[in-house]
């Protein structure tokens, strides 16, 4: 009999389920994995050392493109350091405008990890369902800050732009009737809370749907049940976070243990997992999805409620007013230094984490006192998760690897930056 | 367990995940023909560049270079000049639309609502060096889309 060796194998970088540009070295007995390798750094944008060279403000836009399916989370973690070293008062509205925006985010990303999770294992109607439902939120993205996907839109000191009190509406064509538009246009015909509002109460019949088609699917199941399991203490050692940690059974969630913005002030629960395979880690995202809905609900209640500035009137860090640069002098001088020099961070180091939908999203921001940051160093929650992959899929089948890349919800802008 | 059973027996869990899918194909399509339908726009929507003239016909840019020196791409350059009647005026204005990030920061800088970020997000380049507009079209761009431009102005400007 001639010796089996192991086999050697290249997964990715352009293999569809690689979730972008990972590439994977398996080592293959047969079928069963005895080692995978994952080789990062094929999108390597340099973010960090890019952030060195720009004044502050002027690196909110590329935080967007750090984890870029859930912008407005990576610039909250970047808007909050910068805020907590220089100490300012952000108003309350813009708190809760921020917090929503960071709960629409969440549902978005935990959208599209659903599909591409349910399309890498098989099912291809998820994916399209999902991205249904993610149209309407990139919909209340473009709304209020003029772009689907990268937002630019927090800023140190509260928002840029106030929720619009009017929505973009269908137009007619020759293709529709004037009924089909009118249908289209009625969650439309008020201000953005409206339509948020309206998407919330359509929401959970959708995750219903979902979880109709996967929770009890025996394929699924099939699929995702005992697949890729990290013990408790495993999760702790490995430095996950977020969704991977709670699939674990920890309930580990900064939005809880350190509340930033107004979380604490907002009633919802945290899911938790028991057994920490794919499966559990997949009910907790969909319970996940039930939660930042009620969240958003809350925070629509309030807002609607309640008037007030959304960005600090501290023109040394924000920018005046349109109409007061044109008018008062003050203002004009404030607006011309603000947008050339920036403005100077006391010396200092901060960390700033936020409970991003993939797990804690930090910044660690050292400042010497200058207009630009000396050092800004990202945790990215996918890092330590990818690092655990070899760990998870050793000794699981070929098409194990998929279900636990998909779990791991990896995405590469911000594993590699 | 014997209810277990007859549950997996009959592909109970299976078909109802079918109802699912056999109910959507009744439903209304969600797609649209998209060059012929599209999709809501918001007024604050972040495309393509425009220089912008007042109604007199003047053009408003003034030469500050705060556009320039906010761009975070680094995507605009601007050469500025004294004009005959004493103003100080671009000789050159380019944007390099490879480059450019479309964040909006330049039409936040401009203290004269020159530069704009347009709706237009339909076009394309033929030639190598046509990514880069320059002056004149920015306000070729600007002359024939003001109308609009100054609706979405508007709107913008109360949060509408």
């Amino acid at each position: 009999m001639p010796d089996i060796k192991s086999f050697t194998m290249n997964f990715g970088p352009q293999h569809p389920s690689a979730h972008g540009v990972l590439r994977l070295i398996l080592e293959l007995e047969g079928e069963v994995i005895k080692r995978a390798d994952p080789h990062i750094g094929l999108l390597h944008r340099g973010t960090e050392k890019l952030a060195e060279s720009k004044p502050y403000n002027q690196s909110i836009g590329y935080m967007d493109r750090l984890d870029y399916v859930s912008m407005m989370s990576n610039e909250h973690a970047y808007v909050l350091s910068i805020e907590k070293l220089l100490d300012i008062n952000v108003p309350i509205r813009a708190k809760y405008i921020r917090v929503m925006f960071d709960e629409i985010t969440r549902i978005l990303n935990h959208l599209l990890w659903l599909g591409a999770h349910a399309l890498d294992i098989g099912a291809m109607s998820v994916f399209l369902y999902a991205f249904r439902e993610r149209e309407d939120l990139m919909d209340c993205y473009e709304a209020v800050s003029g772009t689907r996907m990268h937002a630019t839109y927090y800023r140190p000191g509260g928002v840029i732009k106030d929720l619009p009190l009017s929505m973009p509406k269908y137009e007619e064509s020759k293709w529709k009737s004037k009924k089909e538009i009118n249908k289209l246009n009625e969650a439309r015909e008020g201000s953005l809370l409206d339509f948020i509002e309206d998407f919330c109460s359509r929401f959970p019949k959708c995750v219903d749907e979902y979880e109709a088609l996967l929770t009890d699917n025996r394929i699924w199941k099939q699929r995702t049940v005992d697949i890729g399991i990290v013990s408790k203490e495993r999760a702790f050692q490995l430095g996950f976070t977020g969704p991977m940690l709670r699939g674990s059974g920890v309930a580990w969630d900064l939005r809880k243990k350190q509340p930033y913005e107004i979380y604490s002030e907002l009633d919802f629960d945290i899911p938790i997992g028991s057994n920490g395979d794919c499966y559990d880690r997949y009910l907790v995202r969909i319970e996940e999805m039930r939660q930042s809905n009620k969240i958003i609900k809350q925070c629509i209640k309030w807002l609607k409620e309640n008037e007030g500035e959304i960005i600090s009137d501290n023109n040394k860090i924000t920018a005046p007013t349109r109409d007061s640069v044109k008018e008062d002098m003050e203002s004009h001088i404030y607006h011309f230094k603000l947008f050339t020099e920036g403005y100077c961070l006391p010396e200092g180091e901060v960390y700033c984490a936020v409970e991003h939908p993939k797990g804690e999203f930090g910044i660690t921001l050292i400042s010497d006192g200058s207009n630009k940051p000396y050092r800004l160093k990202i945790r990215a929650p996918g890092f330590p998760h990818l690092a655990a992959l070899n760990e998870m899929v050793r000794g699981h089948m070929i098409s194990d690897v998929v279900a636990i890349i998909g779990t791991q919800d990896i995405v590469f802008g911000e594993i590699d930056r | 367990m014997l209810k277990n059973y007859i549950k997996s027996f009959f592909l109970l869990e299976l078909l109802r995940g079918l109802k699912v899918t056999f109910s959507n194909m009744f439903r209304k399509k969600t797609t649209l023909r998209y060059p012929y339908e599209k999709t809501p726009q918001s007024p604050r929507f972040r495309g393509l560049h425009a220089l912008r003239r007042y109604p007199n016909g003047e053009e408003r840019c003034i030469g500050c270079k705060l556009c320039e020196v906010v761009c975070p791409a680094l995507a605009i350059t601007i050469d500025t000049e004294e004009r005959n009647d004493g103003t100080r005026r671009t000789t050159k204005y380019d944007i390099d639309l490879f480059k450019c990030i479309f964040c909006g920061f330049c039409e936040e800088a401009c203290p004269v609502d020159a530069i704009v970020e347009t709706r237009i997000f339909e076009y394309h380049f033929e030639e190598r060096g046509q990514n880069i507009l320059k002056k004149s079209d920015l306000l070729k761009i600007g002359d024939k889309f003001e109308k609009d431009i100054a609706e979405d102005q508007k709107a913008k400007s109360q949060h509408a």
